[in-house]
């Protein structure tokens, strides 16, 4: 276990235009661990993940303040390499995004571009990434298949795979079950649990049991505010906020 | 109250299903006469250019008026000639424009490249067949395929460069996250995850303008010009299945005409098989992503 | 997940049930060895440990039910694990009281043999282990067996009552240390009365069905 994959928040402000989309946000995510982002829609907490990879930069109008380190490092910085934060900081979707390729290829194409051609080493990373997204046994005899003719929740296990295969140190999941029926979300969940050993995982969910389930550490936002953040169990169990407790026991929102 | 409205309902019921069953109909008979109409016209084109079709028609150069027999070989070999010569200029044009257009339409360019095409779209052909031939055939002296293909690659920029710009458009916003979220560059989401993405698109746009230039004449009359023998060079004149059909069927000669049919029938079906070819590709990639 | 907190759960109240076990045993064979040591051990040491287990079996009880939301037999067995870790809280609570009973009997004259005090503490102790067999193998036939064994407790304790009052009848000065008895028979019995209930819990986690006829558990 290495110590990389940290990331540290403080004094966040974030707009779209003139909305102030997160407001004076400091929150510090430890290596190797699953940290929940909850909150009701709009609260901010899809934007705070975006601003861990960037992603929000594909947007136009948009402004941050306040500084983001990962690793110790402002990735925000005007000298910061997006494409090489990226890599360290890999994200899963609420959709399921397979790449218009075969299995293999979903997997190997971003290893290509990295300048890996050796054959030998595509499939043993494949076959690998495959193994460690539990996807390996269903798909095996099929590599050479479309992925968009997965299921949901295997399409998912593959964007996971795929997501690992470059060797992110931070996994960003965006509502990653959200499209999925409970198995399939059941699945991804202990494969969430498997994989703390080796990455950070930061998960945005609307679906509070499921922070509850796969999370050590809860973040609750609301209008741009960080409410609290709490082990996972003393969240659910004694919130140290009222407006957590009134959220999580369903009294609003 | 809903006692009136339901009685009401039931006095005009027998109006609105004579209403219903009349636009029905309406609907049908449009839709029946498109069908008649291209029906009407291969009969026509069958009826007549049938019976000249046989081996020599693909195998001959024209003959002199009496003669009997001759072909078009010359003219078929020449529109493949200037289709692959269009190809060469228009696709990579096209679908780069289209592509760009689709990728960066907030530019302030990227508007002015999206109306510059509206309008290339409405200009007749033959002004792309005078274009061809102020830059091409006035420099070179010389009435070429080049210059013919040139004219038709032209005519098919815009028609690529919409249809791949909606077709990029298409593809949804999320898949281009995933791919930079892996830490690719742009230009290789663009290239290995959008274009193939939106690739059915891409490839009908891509035939159907293949399909229109195919028939072209207006164009090809100052530029590739006509040729009755076998081209030699791609800086000497050619010949074009719509070329020869305009020449034939202005001509005096029952047997020109004859040959005319034959060759509009032939380049029919040319645009035909071009189209079931683009279906075909469009639906077997739809079958590997299926997973069939 | 669920899976491994249950395991959890299930490895700390086994061990805690273990502990209870040994401390039960230790105060009978105390005072039989009239070994003053092992009454002390009962007291100062072994009783602190089940109350650390009663802590965090609760909190891990809290916390599983607050993340994993169990249902159905996963529900009934924490739910049921609630119960018992109090049952055991409750025997390591009259293994403290037999200890303290027998500290003040072994630095005093024995009054007879005592032998069916001990019987009565060996088949409470059995009636114990069995219920954590059952648990632990989710048997409800040995789970049921316990139930009747009960009896057998209740009126090995009758019979020493009796015996005891004639003793006191005799001689008024073995009224504290027959007084003493009593409360150690007392306290067994109420031991059996717990892994009864133990015993019932199991055959509530493995079939859902409570097969309590009567609950007539007041304070001890």
């Amino acid at each position: 276990m290495d110590s990389t994959g940290r990331i540290e928040v403080k004094d966040l402000n974030f707009y779209y235009g003139t909305h102030q989309a997160l407001k004076n946000i400091s929150i510090t995510v430890e290596p190797h661990q699953v940290v929940a982002m909850i909150g009701p829609s709009g609260c901010g907490k899809s934007t705070l993940i975006r601003i861990f990879n960037r992603m929000n930069d594909l947007i136009p109008f948009t402004r941050v303040e306040g500084k983001v380190l990962v690793d110790g490092s402002d990735i925000y910085d005007k000298n910061t390499d997006v494409v090489s934060l990226r890599r360290k900081v890999g994200m899963v979707f609420q959709k399921s995004t397979p790449f218009p390729k075969s299995i293999y290829d979903n997997i190997a194409y971003g290893l290509r571009i990295l300048g890996i051609k050796d054959r030998r080493i595509l499939n043993e990373t494949v076959e690998k990434c495959l193994k460690r997204a539990a996807l390996w046994e269903e798909v095996k005899d099929s590599l050479g298949k479309s992925a968009l003719s997965l299921s949901g929740g295997q399409q998912q296990r593959l964007c996971i795979a795929r997501a690992i295969a470059i060797d992110p140190e931070i996994i960003l999941m965006d509502e990653p079950c959200s499209a999925l029926d409970p198995i399939a979300t059941s699945r991804i969940e202990e494969l969430i649990a498997d994989l703390k050993d080796e990455y950070t995982i930061v998960i945005v969910t609307h679906n509070m049991q499921q922070a509850a389930r796969v999370s050590e550490r809860t973040a609750f936002l609301m209008h741009g505010q960080l409410i609290e953040y709490n082990k996972t169990t003393d969240f659910f169990t004694k919130p140290s906020n009222k407006i957590t407790e009134d959220y999580i026991t369903g009294r609003f929102g | 109250m809903k006692e009136t409205v339901l009685k009401s309902f039931a006095a005009t019921r027998r109006r609105r299903e004579i209403w219903d069953k009349a636009m029905v109909t309406v609907l049908f008979l449009c839709a029946a006469s498109v069908l008649f109409i291209l029906f009407v016209i291969l009969w026509h084109l069958i009826a007549r250019g049938l019976s000249s079709l046989n081996p020599a028609f693909f195998t001959q150069l024209p003959k002199a008026v009496g003669e009997k027999g001759g072909g078009m070989a010359n003219a078929i070999i020449g529109t493949f000639v200037l289709l692959i010569l269009a190809v060469c200029v228009g696709v990579p044009l096209g679908l780069g424009a289209g592509v760009y257009l689709g990728e960066y339409a907030h530019h302030r360019f990227a508007q002015t490249v999206l109306f510059v095409t509206d309008v290339m779209n409405g200009i007749p052909s033959i002004v792309f067949g005078i274009f061809a031939y102020t830059i091409c055939v006035l420099p070179m002296k010389a009435f070429s395929a080049l210059s013919g293909g040139l004219a038709l690659g032209f005519m098919m920029i815009p028609m690529i460069t919409r249809t791949s710009e909606q077709f990029v458009k298409m593809v949804p916003n999320q898949l281009r996250e995933a791919g930079l979220a892996l830490g690719l560059p742009k230009w290789r989401v663009v290239t290995g995850i959008i274009v193939p993405s939106a690739i059915g698109g891409i490839m009908t746009g891509i035939m159907v303008a293949l399909a229109r230039v195919a028939g072209e004449t207006a164009p090809l009359l100052f530029t590739a010009f006509g040729n009755l023998h076998y081209s030699q060079s791609l800086t000497q004149p050619i010949s074009a299945i719509p070329l020869q059909i305009f020449n034939y069927a202005v001509s005096p000669y029952e047997d020109w005409h004859r040959q005319a049919w034959a060759g509009a029938l032939v380049l029919i079906v040319m645009v035909f098989l071009i189209n079931i070819w683009a279906q075909y590709f469009v639906y077997s990639r739809k079958r590997w992503s299926a997973g069939k | 997940m669920l899976r491994e907190k249950i395991t959890e759960l299930k490895h700390q109240l086994i061990q805690d049930a273990g502990l209870v076990e040994d401390m039960i045993s230790r105060s009978m064979r105390g005072l039989l060895e009239k070994n003053a040591d092992m009454l002390y051990q009962v007291v100062k040491h072994q009783e602190p440990r089940v109350n650390a287990f009663d802590r965090s079996i609760d909190e891990l009880c809290v916390e599983t039910i607050a993340r994993f939301e169990p249902v159905a037999r996963d529900l009934r067995l924490v739910i049921m694990i609630i119960k018992m870790n109090k049952d055991l809280e409750r025997m390591a609570d009259h293994a403290v009281n037999i200890s303290e009973s027998g500290l003040y009997l072994i630095a005093n004259p024995f009054i007879g043999s005592y032998s069916d005090l001990f019987k009565m503490g060996e088949e409470a102790v059995a009636m114990l282990k069995d219920a954590i067999n059952a648990f632990v193998n989710e048997d409800v036939a040995t789970a049921k067996s316990v139930r009747g064994r009960d009896n057998i407790v209740d009126e090995a304790g009758d019979v020493i009552l009796k015996e005891l009052t004639v003793v006191m009848r005799g001689k008024k000065d073995t009224i504290p240390r027959a007084l003493a008895l009593m409360r150690i028979a007392h306290n067994l019995e109420r031991i059996a009365d717990l892994s009864t209930n133990i015993a019932e819990e199991v055959v509530y986690i493995v079939e859902g069905r409570d097969i309590k006829h009567h609950k007539d558990e007041g304070p001890s």
